[in-house]
């Protein structure tokens, strides 16, 4: 194990960290919110003095890192983070629970949404802003960012490559250009201007400039958290629709976005995790505004409302502009079975993918096959390409523990006695990073009734979910610390 | 600069290490996708699985925005196939082969001006005449040429009771009686730059440059005999030996052959009238001494076992044989063979993949762009030829009022004349000269102006 490199690793997400917590502090300071900036300056002057230590103890790191130090790498990384980036969420006193600021913070670094608070206006905007934050830069990764902005030094040897790995969901992941820096380049230059397309599309709609900013996050990062008790409800229909469409485009698999920008557009058209990302948005909002008309007032209304919740949904984003837990039986399942799925591979949204789910239907179609032709070789394609078939058996290894993650932690959590569908949708919710499930998790409500213990569960499934469960789950295996 | 390398062997393998280190941008391509998932995980580059010799997959490596392709799989036919293809969809390529069958590399100009193909490259030819050059002088380790043969970088190992032994570097002068520079030292398998009160010891291996005049006086009065080599065995009859044996016995040195398949010895001995060609087992001692590996002037083991051939240079070292050169293939486990008299190590894979490299670096920089580059101290340290342009800074200023980088030492200055001087101070470079400089092999030069802080 290279405790050293990782150290090293560690260390600089941390002044990353740090730096992007300055904004926030200028915030605090502009709107005169003396506990947020004591919270803000203290966090930093802490995050500054562990990365001052990390960097001096593991100054000269000796090479040799690979995949075992990658996946404990991210894993470390993402709980460090979330460890000092709750500090100023307790210092200012806005949470002063530890559980809940950690809570809070991990569900907007995994771009969740699910929050312990019920008050949410009240805040200060330094804290919002930091909340919202958090959202955009675990959307697309902070150790992608690093490697994006590391010197060229660092990212000769391929070891980088299993920590983009780690960070960014999808069954196969793989560089879009032959540099590793070139690739997390191109994706933060392509997630960058898609926010501020976005912000700019909700400043034209008219609503203030904190507010499309910290929205813009929020759907950037496929988060949810919102600044308003009642999400994006309050807001013009425009926005709603805005939102709608920002949020669809951003859990769509960014490599599609490259390939507009070489030209190879008849690639992109003839995607077929696009097609069915999109196929099955399109079915859902048809069945659910079959399911609710009548309950709003007009048909433009009832499509809206729909689609946005659709769109909220599947790309687990989390925003809310209506009540879905009011909804009939037949849209709440609609909802929760997009919840299981998640967006696509290689978006900033999470859940179990449409990519893995396209594996999972079409080895199911040739195992079908086979008990009609055994003898007949088959080869399942994807894009018109053959899939490895180690490809197909670590996706249907992921699905069965995907499975027992869920069981398991909807045991765990029954202890705070609430209903199984409650358990069952704030477990989904959290494991798949959407944020609000039904019942007492719905949209109108938060998570503030679990209990610590319930809590620690649901975060550790919130860090699980964004990282794909095995950088997490190698923490507690004991072959990953063994020295050899 | 984007480069395709077609073919993820050992070469392959060797050339994505070195050209991903230099930042280049690299795309391998190979059949098997289990040798590229393990480059893809060791170095920084992008991986196309399928056959380098179709269109489709070049144009999945994007061919046509690359300015170079290296085609090094196992098979000729392949390669050149694969270079011809890149040529006519992308006609500003450059495109390096690596081709073993003399009977393609007889046509190597002509296939240049037909198909575009920048360089073709024998691994075996060029391994055979490094060691033809060794043989032919003996008394070194390795023997690298620059300025067109007006320099030269040799290895010496400092043999216990050699005059050298213990001396500090200052005193080096008095007791050789030419000038020299050692410019590079490796002991215990690390590479130290010396000054001038450095001592060397026993065992460390030194890096000397020198004008070849020079070098025949140091060898003289280091007491090192080089007469000339009469009888060379050679063990194992594969392609470098054929070569060897071929450049050899054409320069009148009687050649031994022991090869241990007799079809193989069939062979060679009708492509080879003028060598002994023995059927034998060359590992077998007794076939060795029957042989007269006692009598001969230089062992050669070209087995293809690397193992093998390192016991069998063990053995002629026990034998008193006074120049022995081993062949190993897997360069990168060399570290512990340093230590072993086993003589000079060839490795034909490393000199091909140095020489692609040394093609890569002149590409990407034409002007004020290294002329040769040779790795020396086990790869740790490179020694650059440079030629002095207009664009070169600190013209005809003392290098002792320049500010060089660390670990950057200039080991040589050639002028026009002939004349080649191992520089002090007060030296200096001109327009027109040839400078060589030794460098640490991580700081990467890329022109003359670089050397300078």
């Amino acid at each position: 194990m290279n405790y050293k490199m990782m150290g090293k690793f560690i260390s600089r997400i941390l002044l990353v960290e740090a730096v992007f917590m300055v904004p926030a502090l200028l915030i605090s300071v502009f709107n005169k919110e003396t506990k947020s900036v004591v919270g803000f300056v203290l966090g930093i002057v802490i995050i500054l003095a562990l990365a001052g230590i990390l960097m001096l103890l593991c100054g000269n790191s000796p090479r040799g890192f690979y995949a075992r130090e990658g996946l404990v790498c991210v894993g470390m990384s993402w709980i460090v983070m979330s460890l000092l980036g709750c500090l100023p969420f307790i210092i200012s006193g806005e949470i002063p629970n530890f559980m809940d600021a950690l809570f809070e913070t991990v569900s907007g670094f995994t771009t969740t949404g699910a929050t312990v608070m019920s008050a949410i206006e009240e805040m200060p905007y330094g804290i919002l802003y930091w909340r919202s934050f958090t959202h955009w830069l675990g959307g697309m990764g902070v150790l992608v960012f690093v490697l994006a902005i590391s010197s060229a030094g660092d990212s000769k040897s391929g070891y980088t490559m299993h920590l983009l790995r780690a960070e960014s969901p999808g069954p196969k992941v793989g560089k879009l250009v032959p540099k590793m820096k070139t690739t997390a380049e191109i994706l933060y230059v392509i997630y960058l201007v898609l926010t501020v397309l976005n912000i700019m599309f909700l400043l034209a709609g008219g609503m203030p400039v904190f507010d499309a900013v910290c929205t813009a996050f929020g759907t950037a990062g496929t988060g949810g958290f919102g600044i308003k008790n009642d999400s994006i409800a309050g807001y013009s229909p425009y926005i709603q629709n805005v939102c709608t469409v920002f949020m669809l485009l951003f859990g769509v698999n960014f490599s599609c976005y490259y390939m507009l920008l070489i030209r190879q557009f008849k690639s992109v058209w003839k995607d077929e995790e696009l097609r069915f990302y999109l196929g099955a948005v399109l079915v859902s909002i048809f069945v659910i505004a079959c399911n609710i008309r009548g309950l709003y007032g007009t048909i433009e209304e009832t499509v809206r409302h729909a689609a946005f919740q659709v769109a909220s949904i599947v790309t687990t984003t989390g925003f809310a502009t209506t009540d879905f837990d009011l909804w009939p039986a037949l849209s709440k399942m609609v909802l929760l079975a997009l919840m299981l799925v998640g967006a696509s591979a290689g978006s900033t949204g999470g859940g179990f993918k449409f990519a893995r789910l396209l594996l999972i239907l079409k080895s199911i179609r040739r195992n079908v096959r086979q008990v009609l032709q055994p003898q007949k070789v088959q080869v399942v394609r994807v894009n018109g390409q053959p899939v490895d078939e180690k490809i197909l058996e670590n996706t249907n290894a992921y699905l069965a523990i995907y499975m027992i993650i869920i069981v398991v932690s909807c045991i765990l959590i029954a202890i705070d006695g609430f209903s199984i569908t409650t358990n069952i949708s704030a477990v989904i919710a959290c494991f798949n990073n959407v944020g609000p499930g039904f019942e007492a998790v719905g949209a109108t409500c938060n998570f503030a009734g679990f209990g610590a213990f319930s809590k620690l569960v649901l975060i550790i499934d919130m860090l699980a979910g964004r990282l794909e469960i095995f950088p997490i789950i190698i923490l507690f295996s004991g072959a990953a610390w063994r020295h050899k | 600069m984007k480069i395709i390398i077609a073919g993820d062997g050992k070469v392959g393998s060797t050339l994505a290490k070195q050209l991903s280190a230099e930042g280049y941008d690299l795309t391998l391509i190979d059949a098997k996708s289990k040798v590229l998932e393990a480059s893809e995980e060791r170095y920084d580059v992008m991986a196309v699985q399928g056959n380098c010799a179709t269109m489709e997959v070049l144009d999945n490596a994007k061919v046509r925005e690359t300015d170079l392709l290296i085609a090094v799989t196992n098979a000729d036919e392949v390669n050149l196939l694969c270079c011809l293809l890149a040529h006519g969809m992308n006609p500003k390529i450059h495109t390096i082969a690596r081709v073993r069958n003399p009977e393609y590399t007889k046509q190597v100009y002509e296939m240049r001006g037909l198909f575009g193909i920048s360089m073709m490259i024998n691994p075996e030819g060029s391994a055979a005449l490094e060691i033809e050059r060794l043989i032919k002088y003996p008394g070194f380790l390795k023997r690298d040429t620059f300025a067109k043969g007006r320099v030269e970088i040799v290895e010496l190992r400092i043999e216990s009771g050699s005059k050298l032994c213990n001396l500090a570097l200052n005193d080096l002068e008095g007791v050789i009686k030419c000038n020299i520079l050692v410019c590079a030292v490796l002991r215990d398998g690390k590479a130290i730059a010396p000054n001038g009160f450095f001592t060397l010891k026993e065992n460390d291996r030194i890096f000397v440059t020198a004008s070849p005049q020079n070098l025949t006086i140091l060898l003289k009065n280091l007491g090192i005999i080089t007469h000339r080599a009469k009888l060379v065995i050679i063990c194992g009859g594969g392609r470098v030996s054929y070569y060897l044996a071929k450049a050899l016995t054409n320069s009148g040195i009687s050649v031994k052959i022991i090869e241990s398949s007799k079809d193989r010895c069939v062979e060679i001995a009708a492509l080879l009238p003028k060598a002994d060609v023995i059927y034998g087992d060359a590992s077998s001692e007794f076939v060795l001494e029957s042989e007269g590996i006692a009598k001969c002037d230089a062992l050669v083991t070209l087995t293809g076992v690397d193992e093998m051939n390192t016991m069998i240079s063990l053995y002629g070292h026990s034998c008193g044989v006074p120049q022995i050169i081993t062949k190993i293939a897997r360069i990168e486990n060399s570290t512990l063979l340093n230590s072993l008299p086993i003589g000079s190590i060839i490795s034909p894979k490393a000199l091909c993949s140095n020489a692609i490299v040394r093609y890569v670096r002149a590409l990407r920089n034409h002007t004020g762009a290294a002329r040769a580059i040779h790795y020396i101290a086990d790869g740790q340290a490179e020694a650059i030829e440079f030629y002095v342009d207009e664009n070169t800074m600190h013209c005809g200023e003392p290098l002792k009022q320049l500010h060089i980088k660390k670990n950057v030492l200039v080991a040589s200055i050639t002028s026009g004349f002939r004349q080649t001087i191992i520089p002090n101070g007060d030296s200096f470079f001109e327009k027109g000269n040839t400078v060589l400089i030794v460098t640490s092999a991580k700081q990467v030069i890329y022109s003359l102006n670089d050397i300078f802080e």
